[in-house]
């Protein structure tokens, strides 16, 4: 019998040449749209990052987080602190934020993996709130109050808004090409199998506990990328905003609703956050009661999502991970 | 002929998408000690697990007395009265040897079988009644799978391969104690990877190859090479 | 510093109620109750709902809060947690991650964000005075009487009666507790039933002792979670112990600086969790 491994349909072949066709319309989107789409857009590019980190922790590895915020609000403060005190460019302090998010993931994995399953999620949540205290407290970038990304000064505003974009724009790609690139790794692989059965992968020579704190600390560099970003869009950082939990609650939300443990889960998940958010988020706290009850029932009846769903009655796979084993 | 308390008609059983019994019949009479052979993975286990309810199976695929019960909810199996000693004992390893009993007793049947009477068939429990469970030999453990069992009165026992890690002098001290157990018209279904133990204890045996029936007939009648080659398929 | 000791002990019995509903949920079933401080919070604003229009005694609501608090969780049990049980953490933790989310804004629209509290009929200023100028509240003092009895009757539930062995069975090993004729779906949702029991009493004096708004759940939940693990999982005597330990860090925290009383009880829950992952009174095997 001859068998072939396929990792590419016809149908992901036609969805990557729609992708890059879309990317290079978004990329001149500066001279043909409005200043506020790219704000929107921005914004919005920070959850999805977000949310694909969630998606990665819990989705392939096991780790329900909520306290991702804390490398969300870390990335966002050392932009700030780097910009504002040590007269770094924000710009380049963006992935210099999310480095050291990274490398602050590393002793924080040795206290968030003592808790397993719904107690690491918990645990994870404590340590977020312990640094956004430890921030609260400190008054060189404004305390509790919060303060101002003042760097700018000097920069003109359309220089800064196309390049944030830009960013924004290319920080989305790079994210969503390389998970996809990681997961059809063979570290990739090895993860998926950790989810199916721990046993039966450590059975197989795969090193739990070194998948899990690479996936923790490339989550954190991720979450940190979101949040330095989110803030050098924004200007304006307090504790309570940086390190708000209602940044893991949306991330979750979009990670349910389009799709836990694939990859087009959280870029159909965005899309529909942002339309929501778009035209109901004015109604304040009906809208937040409206969003956890769809998380809720989503979750009861359709836990594989949009994308779980779509595969399931019409066969879609946008992004396969998937190695399909075919005999011919 | 004495009356039919269990049978199967063409059970079909399933793990997930993977079919593991295929069209089984098999019948239990009262007060009869039927053996289940088979090498690993010939669909033994599958077989008890789909008659106590652990594996969803169709509904007139199991009778007890002629009632339907395939599918049922374990919880109704053992009420009806059918119950299992299970592979590798499964204590509850919170609990002392007393406290396990006690949980066999859940379904709330009467009978002989109470605390007192388990405790007069197997004197060492009676002993070690508050020591946690973990703490026994491996032997000992089995008593008190034996006993929990036995606590829920049960008309049919099941045991699953309740030799397996048991040094051959204590597998004979808990074989020998079923005569005394099986007296008052229960009827047992044992399951085992030793072929001359399950022999010497049964009247029938069936022999399991693949998830299908390869052997069945008289424990006594059936000769060597018949039972190695339904039970190796060479 | 003896003052600040006892504070601390009478603040820790209140964690310690929160503690015993989270630790009860999570010992008989693996799950996590993310939503227990919002259930807390929304206990007391039913008690506030219902002390306003009814004008009753405190212990009448407390007793007719109990049974309905047993029927709610037994019925939350079987219809939304139940199927989300699994190997799998994520729908459980989503499912009651949601609903906090829900609980805190659905109680912010009809409350508003404006702190209230229940009025206890005198109780949270009453005061014992033990001499020297020491002096205890009454109501804190039954709040720790209140603690240490819930704490006693878990312990005699679990290890007395068969409702207790049914617990400890399901959670040992499900499928052969239902092969003893358990069914595992009745007896956790009797443990949350239990459960949302002591989350009303916790709610009940929570309200009482100081005021309460929408947004307060998460902390309370932290604070239960981090009693749970200094004590050490699978011991209710020591999840007493580890809020006794909580309550007392935070008190001595609070009087050296009161932006840090929260944060000082949340750096010895991780100095703890690092040298002791067990906690410190970890339930020892058979």
């Amino acid at each position: 019998m001859n068998a072939k491994v396929v990792t590419n349909t016809a149908n992901s072949k036609v969805g990557i040449s729609i992708a890059v066709l879309a990317v290079m319309i978004a990329a001149a989107l500066p001279y043909w749209g409005n200043p506020y789409w790219m704000y929107e857009f921005v914004n919005i590019a920070c959850f999805f990052i977000f949310a694909m980190m969630w998606n990665l922790l819990a989705g392939y590895g096991g780790m329900v987080s909520v306290g991702q915020q804390a490398f969300f609000g870390i990335g966002g403060y050392t932009m700030l602190a780097l910009g504002n005190l040590a007269g770094v460019n924000p710009f380049i302090a963006i992935p210099l934020a999310a480095i050291l998010a990274a490398i602050l993931a590393y002793p924080l994995s040795k206290l968030a993996f003592r808790l397993q399953g719904g107690y690491f999620a918990i645990g994870t949540w404590v340590i977020s709130e312990v640094v956004r205290l430890t921030v609260a407290n400190i008054e060189m970038v404004g305390g509790g109050a919060g303060t101002s990304l003042t760097a700018f000064r000097g920069v003109s505003r359309t220089f800064r808004q196309y390049t944030t974009y830009w960013i924004a724009l290319g920080c989305v790609v790079a994210t969503i090409a390389l998970i996809y690139i990681f997961l059809r790794s063979k570290q990739g692989l090895a993860l998926q199998a950790i989810r199916d059965s721990e046993v039966a992968a450590e059975s197989q020579g795969v090193d739990v506990q070194k998948m899990k704190l690479a996936v923790y600390i490339v989550a954190a560099f991720g979450c940190g990328l979101a949040g330095a970003l989110y803030f050098v869009s924004n200007l304006r950082i307090s504790p309570d905003a940086a390190f708000s939990v209602n940044w893991t609650a949306f991330g979750i939300f979009i990670v349910m609703i389009g799709g836990i443990g694939r990859i087009e889960g959280p870029i159909i998940g965005t899309i529909l956050f942002w339309a929501i958010n778009h035209y109901f988020s004015d109604f304040g706290t009906w809208y937040l009661i409206g969003l956890g009850v769809l998380a809720i029932l989503m979750t009861l009846f359709a836990k594989e999502g949009i994308a779980g769903l779509l595969h399931k009655h019409f066969g879609w796979d946008v992004l396969t991970t998937k190695r399909i084993f075919k005999a011919s | 002929m004495s009356s039919v308390v269990i049978e199967t008609h063409k059970l079909n059983g399933f793990y997930g998408d993977a079919k593991v019994l295929f069209d089984i019949d098999f019948r239990l009479n009262e007060g009869e000690v039927v053996g289940v052979l088979g090498a690993n993975g010939a669909g033994k286990s599958s077989f008890l697990k789909a008659i106590s309810g652990l594996m969803k199976v169709e509904p007139g695929m199991i009778t007890l007395r002629g009632e339907a019960i395939g599918g049922s909810e374990p919880g109704e199996i053992v009420r009806k009265g059918i119950a299992m000693v299970p592979e590798g004992r499964r204590l509850f390893p919170s609990m002392t040897v007393e406290e396990n009993l006690k949980m066999g007793a859940f379904a709330g049947r009467k009978g002989r079988w109470d605390i007192n009477s388990v405790y007069a068939q197997f004197p060492i429990l009676k002993e070690k009644r508050n020591v946690p469970s973990t703490s026994l030999s491996g032997g000992q453990q089995q008593m008190v799978a034996i006993g929990r069992a036995l606590m829920s009165n049960p008309d049919v026992l099941m045991c699953d391969e309740i030799s397996l890690g048991l040094a051959p002098v204590v597998i004979k001290d808990i074989y020998d104690s079923l005569p005394n157990i099986v007296s008052e018209g229960m009827s047992v279904v044992i399951i085992e990877q030793d072929v001359m133990v399950a022999q010497r204890c049964s009247q029938r045996l069936y022999c399991l190859q693949e998830g299908r029936v390869s052997l069945e007939g008289a424990s006594e009648a059936l000769t060597r090479d018949q039972i190695s080659q339904a039970y190796f398929g060479i | 510093m003896i003052e600040t000791i006892t504070q601390g002990i009478l603040l820790g019995g209140l964690y310690c109620i929160f503690a015993l509903g989270l630790s009860l949920m999570f010992g008989v079933m693996r799950l996590t109750n993310i939503a227990l401080g919002d259930q807390i919070i929304i206990s007391g604003f039913i008690a506030i709902g219902i002390a306003s229009v009814l004008q009753l005694n405190i212990v009448l609501i407390g007793l007719a809060l109990l049974p309905c608090a047993y029927v709610s969780g037994y019925l939350f049990q079987r219809a939304v947690l139940n199927p989300t049980l699994s190997r799998d953490p994520v729908p459980s933790l989503v499912v009651t991650f949601g609903l906090s989310i829900v609980i805190q804004n659905v109680l912010q629209e009809l409350f508003s964000a404006n702190p209230r509290s229940l009025d206890s009929g005198g109780l949270n200023t009453q005061s014992i005075d033990l001499g020297g100028g020491f002096v205890i509240g009454v109501l804190p003092l039954i709040i720790f009487a209140t603690a240490i009895a819930c704490t006693f009757g878990l312990q005699m539930l679990f290890s007395k009666t068969s409702t207790g062995r049914s617990f400890r069975a399901v959670s040992d090993d499900r499928e052969i507790a239902e092969l003893m004729g358990l069914s595992a779906k009745k007896v956790y949702a009797t443990a949350t039933g239990i459960a949302f029991c002591l989350i009303a009493i916790a709610g009940l004096f929570q309200s009482m002792r100081t005021t309460i708004s929408p947004a307060d759940g998460p902390s309370l939940l932290l604070f239960a979670f981090e009693a749970v693990i200094i004590g050490g999982m699978g011991s209710f005597w020591g999840t007493f112990a580890g809020a006794l330990i909580l309550g007392i860090t935070q008190q001595i925290g609070f009087m050296f600086d009161p932006a840090w009383g929260i944060w000082f009880g949340h750096l010895v829950f991780i100095i703890i969790l690092f040298i002791k992952p067990n906690g410190l009174f970890p339930k020892t095997k058979g």
